[in-house]
């Protein structure tokens, strides 16, 4: 469904990706696992169209991405949740969703589209003319996918939907991506947190100063010694892991 | 002083602060979305103040069909202005796009100045605007009141663009986040120029009445009309539409006031609007209405 080739980044000399290869099949969960600075953002920025790619291809559903611009990237179907959750604080819960959905003209789909979010979230349904800003980092994070999902992507990137929200919270965030791979739309995830990303992958990458270091079948990596590695870039990670 | 001077006073300074606040909408909407003070903005007054002079005096349009030419042509000027010199410099530093906007606005007036000519013209007041009514012994111009009620219009239909249109929204979200905008598969491009192209329109309509005010019309009639504008958008908070009505308002009245209290400051008139803004930035930066933005 989706593939990189190659992908060389830079930001100004200096080189942030040095040939990534990915490949993301229909209806899977692909994890993108690396530590700070590895470039796990920069590919996804890359595929969405936000840094401009240097070298390499990525293609989705057979269509070049290279060169495209965001918008367009997004009516193919592919959907990208921002780091950092990025909902649009100054709008409310109900504008930001319908910011999802901008370009699906069909009024009535768009009901049922945010029927069906109040239905999986109806913490904000009560929230729904409260501005976005006032949300909590747990529900702005459910805010931003769901606003990405009303756009109906047959996939979704996901920058780091876990980072600085609470353990608790960080459960329901994968099993919401656990749910949203039912309804068949492909996740591209990036995270920091590789045991609880590799549980629900089928598949992962990881990344490490701009490379590819290892890939494989998510559980197999779940107990590979070199995952830990990286995320600590120390040999001596049994130390920290297993005590 | 008596009541019917206060009151005649008043409605003098209540048409001046409409037509400041007509061009202060423009700039603050531009810089909400853009965070970029388009000094090119006052220069729009012009425009439309010739297309419409020249739509009646040389093609002898009916003036309506003249206004909205000017209100068009003037729109469309102002999504020119943007693509064609702010667009390829949109991932620059502010700075360069402010230069930038100054560079357009001399650039919009020495157009004129060579195309057109230096020499003011008269421009023909249709005679729906002229005259005026007596309530009393206040003079009530014809002018004062289509002004009041055009800019009351405007004003309401731009608030409705603004809160309950699909592209309103986007236009409120650019105004935080334009990266993100475009991942919801928005042509960010296209909502700036549709910005543009509102504050422009809204700028024509103020300049068509400015002219009917002052009715000699020369290339460089927008400088001192922009900058007020520009005023009154920082007084009433710059980005926020409502205090960019409000502060054209206030300043329109302060202006026309005090000279009606001080005749002899007559000449310091436009000194007035600067002394205001000093006051504003020093004592409230945002403005009456501005809220913090996160830089």
């Amino acid at each position: 469904m989706l593939q990189v080739e190659d992908l060389h980044v830079s930001y100004g000399g200096i080189k942030a990706l040095k040939g990534i290869s990915i490949e993301v099949g229909p209806g899977e969960i692909v994890s993108l696992l690396g530590s700070n600075g590895a470039g796990k953002s920069t590919t996804v920025r890359a595929i969405s169209g936000l840094v401009p790619i240097g070298s390499g291809e990525i293609s989705f559903n057979g269509i070049r991405l290279k060169g495209m611009s965001p918008h367009k990237i997004q009516r193919l179907g592919l959907a990208h949740v921002p780091e950092g959750r990025k909902v649009f604080a100054n709008l409310t819960v109900n504008e930001n969703l319908l910011m999802g959905a901008y370009n699906n003209h069909d009024k009535s789909d768009i009901l049922k589209l945010l029927f069906r979010f109040f239905s999986i979230f109806p913490a904000l349904n009560d929230k729904r003319q409260q501005l976005a800003g006032t949300l909590s980092g747990g529900e702005q994070q459910m805010l931003a996918i769901g606003r990405a999902m009303m756009s109906k992507p047959k996939m979704l990137v996901m920058d780091e939907p876990s980072l600085g929200l609470a353990p608790l919270v960080v459960s329901d965030v994968f099993n919401v991506i656990k749910q949203i791979r039912t309804e068949g739309v492909t996740v591209l995830l990036i995270e920091q947190n590789a045991n609880a990303a590799l549980k629900i992958s089928d598949y992962a990458f990881l990344l490490e100063n701009g490379r590819l270091s290892l890939e494989g079948k998510g559980l197999e990596l779940l107990n590979d010694p070199r995952v830990k590695s990286a995320y600590l870039g120390d040999t001596n990670y049994k130390a920290v892991f297993d005590n | 002083m008596d009541i019917g001077f206060a009151t005649q006073q008043i409605i003098y300074g209540l048409t001046v602060g409409c037509l400041y606040g007509l061009l202060a909408i423009g700039y603050t909407m531009v810089y909400g979305v853009l965070r970029l003070i388009n000094f090119a903005h006052g220069d729009l007054l012009m425009v439309s103040a010739y297309v419409a002079f020249f739509g009646i005096v040389i093609f002898s349009f009916p003036w309506p069909l003249a206004f909205a030419g000017a209100a068009l042509i003037t729109g469309f000027i102002g999504i020119l202005i943007d693509r064609g010199a702010y667009k390829p410099i949109r991932k620059s530093p502010r700075i360069s796009a402010l230069i930038t906007a100054i560079g357009v606005s001399f650039l919009l007036e020495n157009l004129a100045l060579v195309i057109i000519g230096g020499r003011p013209k008269p421009f023909p007041i249709p005679m729906l605007f002229e005259g005026s009514l007596s309530v009393g012994q206040v003079k009530l111009p014809i002018l004062s009141i289509w002004v009041l009620a055009v800019t009351t219009v405007l004003l309401m239909i731009v608030l409705a663009i603004i809160n309950k249109t699909r592209i309103g929204m986007a236009m409120r979200a650019l105004s935080r986040d334009m990266e993100t905008v475009s991942l919801m598969g928005i042509d960010v491009n296209r909502v700036i120029s549709f910005t543009f192209a509102l504050g422009s329109m809204l700028a024509a309509f103020g300049g068509v009445m400015w002219c009917m005010k002052y009715p000699a019309i020369e290339p460089f009639m927008g400088v001192i009309p922009g900058l007020k504008a520009f005023v009154a958008a920082v007084l009433g908070g710059i980005g926020n539409v409502t205090g960019a009505a409000i502060g054209g308002l206030i300043l329109g009245l302060a202006e026309v006031l005090i000279v009606a209290v001080q005749p002899d400051w007559s000449g310091y008139r436009d000194a007035i609007a600067f002394c205001i803004m000093i006051f504003i930035l020093l004592t409230r930066p945002t403005g009456i209405m501005g809220q913090k933005l996160p830089d």
